[in-house]
């Protein structure tokens, strides 16, 4: 990228020909800083490597880190504003006590003792009584591994991060089908893929590596396929742009696959070696057992050997397992590998590219051609790499050889209600092409693979919710079977989000946005307190903003509010700091130590686990401290046992720095996982290491192992990756991993729907468990337009982030909001032209549950039937420290007025959550509206408008800002 | 010295851009934002910025342009700073002299200490790439990071402008565009590299490396498989794919 | 171009003061002006005033006007410099030449007359560097065309010329054959300001989005997203835009209330005389003030810079 790097000499800039005038002597070697820190980016989950450079103890400028796994030296648009984040006046200043009505914004300052000891009294008096009054759901944070096991040291089953209303379909889609997932949980194997397809991503948490990647691919010439709605953002670069109609995607997918089974492109070999195909299906309907594998005595599933021409242990390598036929069981009943069904299915007609076009907007021709296209890559452009690797079964292999077709995709797929079944069956294809762990193809990041799915289960069953005990387990885990739910003996949800219930079974992130709504309507009960941490949920982050204020602020008789105490961790003057009772406010990122572990979401990239850290690199000049010390000061004073000592002093006193080198989840784990051990030699598992934050801070904020070549592909049956993986604590065995194409818990489910099992469904919820626990991936259209009138909410709505604002953060800050400081509604021209709109028209946008009103930008690359916005640009007039007139909240606006967060009402009554109805994820995206031109009168502001919120005391935004001005002196 | 340099180096630094790879990501806008207002050009000053009317002096503004009607448009993201023109009339229509361009390397430069912010130059630029900044009453413009190229006290590999080395697809590329074996001399020839508006007569020293041409059906290369007759029987497809499948394979 | 109150005022107080100074500078010369140093002091005093408000004015439009004296450098390059310059000495000769008139009561003789022609001269290529500021940036069309500087040029003459004439109607220096010079010079602006009028509407505006990108050649371009979503330096400043029917209402305007109103006022005056006449040059006066406001209100907001076409003007 630079071919210049020799250094002038006379460095003076004056030129060495002759001219009418002297050129001024400028100084081109201005020292930019005084000292340089090394730190982790916070403006968005993807946690790219900074570099700080701090002149006169100010922070002068933030570059990328070259030598940081995530982002080798780039940095986004909002990392280079950190600046101005880090700086910005909405910053909160000291701990709040409401005073007015909630919503007002009116709060008087109060001291940390004062606020920690009255949330140590709401919380211990909640905890004394029933632990589960309490709920606690965390944001876009990244210590969860923290905030998760103070919760389960608390006692309440009500604890969840953000990932039930972001991707847990994806998540959950991915774990249970190959142990890994899309997210920043794996990634395309950047350097050989020759065929990339790229579905419904804007920008992703992984959003620099994705650029990196999309850059290599161009400069390389790989093809690049967008399936998306819109085009704009990576989409716009794709060599090829399948406009997709929204929540069709499984239809398009599906159809791919009916063509590569129809040209017999699909890798058998992969299949009978590294995932459930040959595993035999129990052909036995109305039995209890019916489309359950077939097992052994020891419950091993069961093969047929053609070589033996009997029955196998699934697991073994001498065998030739088939794959098609029907062989019957020693009982006598019948079973089919699990591939013949897969074929039966998606060779049937509904699957064929003639059958889908229509649906998916995509022509039959188009997805045939890219068919052939895919299999030509995958089949006949193989990449083989000279790497020496041993599989699980100890065969040693001189070499790599994959098929470089990848894939990537988010919430375009994740934000439907069918987003699971969608995602699963993405991976199905990536599977019968072989292109997982492959060269070429998707490659997990540790600590994935993890068997599929993982075998943590979730904690806060009735019976495991005690008062003053806390949980036996950690929140989160991924169940197997009904057996496996947290329900009451009537089927009643344990959590206030009713995730693990009937409702949403593989939650495996919970339902953030379901806990206003629920503990308001005391379904499935109510609570008393509600601590909540960076999650902006009365605006941004909540569906059905009306409602969700009213919840927030809903009385009972007596005058008192039904959600009675609100604790809210923000580090900025966000809308929802308005609606809480007691706030405690955090730092900036630059200001506190964080910590990006292994048992969260971790930095690793494809070649080798990583995690991170953030640490002070400037000091707060406000009252406010790190949520995470505040934490851990709190499970203090509470005496929760993981945070005291047996003589109940606090085990932290050093607050975050001092757990992060001290807390230990298992023997040797702790949340950091490099320079372990005493002497700081170990790596994953070791004694904690005094001098393990210093190392850190050494060597850049993070931490990376790179893996041996051998154990960096076929991670799954890597025999060498396996047990590097057992010792690192990612996995309890080194059994290989085997891909589950037919999905054994989800026909669990299925089956208790049927009426077996112990555990059965209420009779409301069967037949809906008994349609979306199909154990194959399959399309059915997104619930909101197949509940509700299409032909009058004609039109699909959707969000995209924009790569330069960061959700509702991006607003106070100076530099981003002159960017994006209001939000247009994009749709087709040609339909536009039908509807009688032109470009900067202001149009009513409907839904069934409300309207909103928009300025219009008409374009080309989008969807016909689709309209589209920038997320979270509109802001609530007051917040942010923003103007009230701000454009953000004049002009600026969110479809998030329109997404109800329930669904119409089903027969009985009652109403499902707006989401996938396996896992529990919002469904932002299956918004159906009308798009109708506001009359003139109308024409010039956005619509709703709630009432001003008043900024908390002593927050005041200046009127110019001419930042770096101290720093001219130094350098003419 | 308004007058353009009479001898030069040959040397002409420049920017080289990829419309094809550029995913309009604000990254190169932002952190030239953030290292000028401290740099050279500091500050790049601020109005109203958390007010109705927010706005700012940026020396990078990176647009999108809808190109094309229907099935063969294209939406192309389009980052726009100072060209570094060869006989740019932004300099010599300057009163002051304070508009200038380097004899060394061409790079076209506001002296911010006798600039008077008659804002005549910016009128002269048909590109857009001069900001007037309010506050500080002298006009803004790309430095090509002239703080940064040669600064001892960044390392060798860091001595390119913020823009570049921000830039997360690397679409920017930053070298001397005189030297015909340079890495950006060759991609502009490789590419078709063009100048913005040549008719105007000031011979930008910055190239654009137009989109490449899409790979869809027009293009394509192979030729999607023939579909199933309609209304085949979707059984005749499954059991000629079981019989394939048959084969014993080992595991 | 944003039209900017300064920039309006300078040109056209200025350009008035120099056409005043012009013609009391050859007036003097070839007309046997009398040189009552009240006379001298009323008529070079107001030209003096009107050029120097309208030089003040301009340095209001400066970021740094304590700086200005530094435009005084560029002279070999930039009109502006010259203009500058040109300004300056003109101040030369003109006070040499007020010199005479006030202090020494002369305005002839072979000192006094080099000094009023040299005046006059500089008076006009004073005129003629701000004319040329414009007519040399190729960016805008408008602009660029070769009527500016003549138009700048005869809009000073004439609006000097009608302060002459009134001043030597007040002070009973009438001269028939000033006065149908004045008319004479009023329509010769008329005439050439509706001539680069025509010329400008025939120009062609052949720069397109898509010569501005380059993009051209894959179809039309059309701004999708502007780099910020309120308007910045350049759209404030180069993105005026003046409606088309707003444009041609004032176009009227100007020919008829700058042009027509005060060629008639005047023909009148040289028709009745007397007091009458003084009322109604003055009427003329203020009519054609307003009519060159206008007029170079419209020159800005008229003019269309080529880098509109980076935020959505269809050509340039
Ligand atoms: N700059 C920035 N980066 C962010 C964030 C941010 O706010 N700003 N947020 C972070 C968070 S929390 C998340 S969850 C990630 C999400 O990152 P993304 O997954 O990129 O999320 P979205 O912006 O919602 O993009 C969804 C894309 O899917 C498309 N789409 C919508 N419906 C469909 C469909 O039915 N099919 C297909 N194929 N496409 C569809 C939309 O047009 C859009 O392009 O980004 C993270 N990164
Ligand atoms: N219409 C629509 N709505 C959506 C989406 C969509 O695509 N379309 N996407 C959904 C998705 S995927 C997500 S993840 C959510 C995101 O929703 P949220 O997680 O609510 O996202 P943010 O707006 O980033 O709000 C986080 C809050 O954290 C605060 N914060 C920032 N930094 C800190 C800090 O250092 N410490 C503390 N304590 N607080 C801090 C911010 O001020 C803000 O109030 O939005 C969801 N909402
Ligand atoms: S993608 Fe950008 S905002 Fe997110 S961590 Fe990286 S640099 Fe920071
Ligand atoms: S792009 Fe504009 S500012 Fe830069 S050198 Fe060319 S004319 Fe001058
Ligand atoms: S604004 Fe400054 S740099 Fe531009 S022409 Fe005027 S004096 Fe020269
Ligand atoms: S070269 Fe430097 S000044 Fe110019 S656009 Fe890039 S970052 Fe900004
Ligand atoms: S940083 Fe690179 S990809 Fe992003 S807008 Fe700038 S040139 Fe385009
Ligand atoms: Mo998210």
């Amino acid at each position: 990228m630079q071919d210049m790097t020799t250094k002038n000499a006379s460095a003076t800039g004056a030129g060495p020909t002759a001219q009418s005038l002297p050129e001024p002597h400028i100084d081109l070697s201005v020292n930019p800083a005084d000292e340089i820190k090394t730190t982790t980016c916070y403006m968005c989950a993807c946690r790219c490597g900074i570099k700080v450079y701090l002149k006169n103890g100010k922070v002068r400028y933030i570059e990328g880190n070259r030598d940081h796994p995530v982002n080798k030296g780039v940095l986004c648009s909002k990392g280079s504003a950190g600046i101005m984040q880090h700086y910005a006046p909405s910053r909160l200043r000291n701990p709040l006590l409401r005073v007015g009505e909630r919503g007002s914004g009116e709060f008087k300052e109060i001291s940390w003792d004062e606020a920690l000891g009255m949330a140590t009294d709401w919380l211990g008096e909640v905890r004394a009584k029933d632990p589960s009054k309490l709920a606690f759901f965390t944001g876009r944070d990244q210590s969860q591994s923290l905030t998760g096991w103070w919760a389960m040291q608390y006692g309440t089953p009500n604890f969840a991060a953000h990932g039930g209303f972001c991707s847990v379909n994806m998540a959950a889609g991915g774990l249970y089908t190959f142990g890994g997932s899309f997210w920043e949980f794996g990634e395309p194997d950047w350097e050989p893929t020759k065929y990339f397809l790229l579905f419904g991503v804007a920008e992703d948490h992984g959003s620099n590596p994705i650029k990196i990647g999309l850059g290599k691919l161009k400069a390389r010439g790989a093809k690049v396929v967008s399936i998306n709605p819109v085009r704009t953002g990576y989409n716009a670069i794709a060599d090829e742009w399948l406009g997709i109609k929204p929540g069709t995607d499984g239809l398009l997918v599906g159809a791919l696959i009916h063509e590569m089974l129809r040209t017999e492109n699909v890798d058998l070999d992969y299949l009978v070696r590294y995932t459930n195909a040959p595993w035999l299906v129990i052909q036995s309907p109305g039995a209890a057992d019916d489309g359950l594998f077939a097992r052994d005595v020891d419950g091993k599933p069961l093969v047929f050997d053609k070589t033996s021409g009997a029955l196998a242990a699934a697991s073994r390598v001498d065998i030739a397992p088939a794959l098609v036929g029907e062989f019957t069981l020693a009982d006598g009943r019948k079973a089919r590998p699990s591939f013949r069904l897969i074929a039966e299915r998606y060779l049937g007609a509904e699957y064929s590219p003639d059958a889908v076009a229509k649906e998916t907007g995509v022509p039959a021709d188009t997805i045939r051609r890219i068919a052939a296209e895919i299999a030509e890559v995958a089949f006949n452009q193989t990449v083989t790499l000279p790497i020496k690797w041993t599989d699980w079964a100890g065969r040693e292999h001189d070499s790599i050889t994959g098929r470089p077709v990848s894939m990537h995709a988010m919430r375009g797929i994740s934000a439907h209600s069918n987003g699971f079944h969608t995602c699963r069956m993405i991976h199905l294809l990536q599977i019968l092409l072989g292109t997982i762990d492959v060269p070429g193809g998707f490659r997990y990041k540790a600590p994935f693979p993890r068997p599929a799915p993982p075998a943590n289960k979730p904690m806060g069953k009735p019976s495991q919710i005690k008062p003053n005990t806390p949980l036996p387990g950690m929140h989160l885990g991924f169940v197997a079977g009904p057996e496996d739910l947290l329900i009451d003996a009537e089927g009643r949800p344990s959590r206030i989000d009713k995730a693990y219930s009937w409702d949403a079974p593989i939650a495996a992130h919970g339902l953030m946005h379901m806990v206003i709504t629920n503990a308001a309507l005391a379904d499935p009960y109510s609570i008393d307190v509600l601590f909540l941490y960076m999650a902006n949920m009365s605006w941004n982050s909540s569906m059905n903003v009306g409602a969700t204020l009213e919840y927030l602020t809903a009385k009972n008789g007596d005058g008192s509010y039904k959600i009675p105490k609100i604790i809210y961790s923000d580090a900025y003057a966000s809308e929802m700091v308005a609606y809480a009772d007691l706030i405690l406010p955090d730092t900036t990122y630059l200001e506190r130590y964080d910590c990006i572990s292994m048992l969260d979401r971790p930095i690793s990239d494809a070649d080798g686990p990583a995690d991170a850290i953030r640490h002070p690199v400037v000091q707060p000049d406000r009252n406010v401290r790190g949520f995470q010390d505040v934490l851990i000061d709190l499970g203090a004073r509470l005496k929760l046992p993981g945070f005291t000592k047996e003589d109940g002093t606090a085990r932290y006193p050093g607050g975050y720095p001092d757990y992060i080198v001290n807390h230990e989840r298992s023997p040797g784990v702790g949340p950091l996982a490099g320079w372990r051990g005493e002497d700081g030699t170990s790596f994953g598992v070791g004694k904690p290491n005094p001098k393990q934050l210093e190392k850190y801070i050494e060597n850049g904020a993070f931490h990376i192992h790179h893996l041996e070549p051998g154990q960096r592909y076929m991670k799954h049956a890597n025999k060498g990756y396996l047990e590097f993986a057992k010792a690192a604590g990612f996995i309890g065995n080194t059994d290989p991993i085997i891909f589950q194409l037919y999905s054994e818990p989800l026909q669990k489910f299925r089956l208790a729907a049927r009426g077996h099992g112990a555990i059965q469904p209420p009779a409301s919820h069967t037949q809906r468990i008994e349609r979306f626990f199909d154990p194959l991936p399959f399309w059915y259209p997104p619930f909101e337009g197949a509940m509700i009138d299409e032909r009058a909410f004609p039109m699909h709505a959707i969000t995209q982030r924009p790569m330069a604002m960061y959700h509702s953060w991006g607003s106070q800050n100076a530099w981003l909001r002159q960017i994006h400081a209001e939000n247009r509604l994009f749709m087709s021209r040609s339909r536009a032209g039908v509807l009688g709109i032109a470009d900067d028209d202001w149009v009513w946008i409907s839904s069934h549950i409300g309207r909103v009103k928009a300025q219009v930008r008409l374009m080309e690359g989008v969807n016909d039937d689709t309209v589209w916005t920038w997320n979270a640009i509109g802001k609530r007039s007051g917040a942010w420290a923003l103007d009230k007139d701000a454009p953000e909240a004049t002009r600026g606006f969110l479809l998030n007025h329109l997404i109800a967060e329930l669904l119409p009402p089903r027969e009985g009554g009652y109403r499902y959550s707006n989401s996938d109805p396996v896992t529990g994820q919002a469904a932002w995206y299956d918004l159906r509206v009308k798009i109708e031109k506001a009359p003139a009168a109308e024409a010039h502001e956005t619509w709703p408008r709630y009432e001003a919120i008043a900024s908390p005391p002593g927050i005041v935004a200046p009127a110019a800002s001419n930042f770096g001005i101290e720093f001219k002196e130094s350098r003419r | 010295m308004t007058a353009l340099p009479a001898t030069t180096t040959g040397k002409k630094l420049g920017l080289v851009i990829d419309l094809d790879t550029c995913v309009g990501c604000q990254a190169c806008a932002t952190s030239c934002k953030e290292w000028n207002t401290s740099g050279y050009s500091a500050p790049l000053s601020d109005h109203d910025p958390y007010g109705s009317d927010p706005s700012g002096a940026w020396l990078n503004r990176v647009h999108a342009f809808d190109v094309g009607e229907g099935a063969t448009s294209r939406t192309v993201h389009f980052p726009r700073s100072c060209l570094h023109c060869e006989t740019p009339a932004c300099v010599t229509v300057c009163p002051t002299g304070a508009s200038y361009k380097r004899a060394e390397d061409g790079i076209v430069l506001v002296n911010p200490d006798t600039c008077i912010g008659c804002k005549l130059c910016s009128w002269a630029c048909p590109y857009g790439a001069r900001e007037y900044d309010y506050a500080d009453g002298v006009m803004k413009k790309c430095t090509l990071c002239v703080d940064r190229i040669y600064n001892d006290h960044l390392v060798p590999e860091d001595r390119v402008p913020a823009c570049v080395k921000a830039c997360p697809t690397g679409a920017r590329h930053f070298g001397d565009i005189g030297d015909e074996t340079s890495a950006v001399s060759k991609l502009v020839r490789e590419r078709g590299g063009y100048d913005l508006m040549p008719e105007l007569g000031y011979k930008p020293v910055n190239k654009y490396l137009p989109p490449r041409p899409r790979r869809d059906a027009s293009t394509a290369a192979i030729a999607s498989t023939p579909a199933e007759k309609v209304g085949a029987p979707g059984n005749s497809a499954i059991e000629k794919l079981f019989a394939w499948a048959d084969k014993a394979l080992s595991r | 171009m944003h039209p900017a109150y300064s920039v309006i005022l300078f040109t056209t107080a200025s350009g008035a003061g120099y056409g005043l100074l012009f013609w009391l500078a050859i007036l003097s010369t070839f007309d046997d002006l009398p040189a009552t140093p009240m006379l001298g002091l009323v008529g070079l005093g107001l030209a003096f005033g009107l050029i120097v408000t309208g030089l003040l004015s301009s340095t209001s439009h400066l970021g740094r006007p304590e700086r200005a004296w530094r435009a005084f450098s560029q002279w070999r390059t930039s009109w502006l410099s010259r203009e500058g310059v040109a300004a300056v000495a003109a101040f030369v000769p003109f006070g040499l030449f007020a010199l005479g008139w006030i202090v020494f009561g002369v305005n002839r003789g072979i000192i006094w007359t080099l000094a009023a022609l040299a005046s006059a001269i500089m008076a006009m290529v004073t005129v003629w560097c701000t004319g040329m500021i414009y007519q040399s940036l190729p960016t805008i069309r408008a602009w660029s065309q070769p009527l500016v500087t003549p138009v700048y040029v005869v809009l000073s003459l004439a609006s000097g010329a009608v302060l002459a004439l009134l001043l030597l109607r007040i002070m009973n220096h009438e001269s028939e054959d000033f006065g149908w010079l004045t008319v004479t010079l009023l329509a010769a602006a008329l005439l050439m300001k509706r001539i680069y009028w025509s010329m400008l509407d025939a120009v062609p505006r052949d720069l397109t989005p898509g010569d501005a990108t380059g993009l051209g050649r894959f179809g039309k371009v059309r701004p999708l997203e502007a780099p910020h979503t309120q308007p910045n330096f350049v759209m404030r400043e180069m993105g005026y835009k003046v409606a088309r029917k707003h444009a041609e209402k004032l176009r009227v305007l100007v020919q008829i209330v700058g042009f027509v109103v005060p060629v008639l006022a005047l023909i009148l005056t040289l028709a009745i005389g007397g007091a009458l006449s003084i009322a109604l040059t003055v009427f003329a006066l203020l009519a054609l003030a307003f009519g060159v406001v206008v007029e170079r209100w419209l020159f800005f907001a008229e003019a269309q810079h080529i880098v509109t076409l980076y935020y959505g003007a269809e050509a340039a």
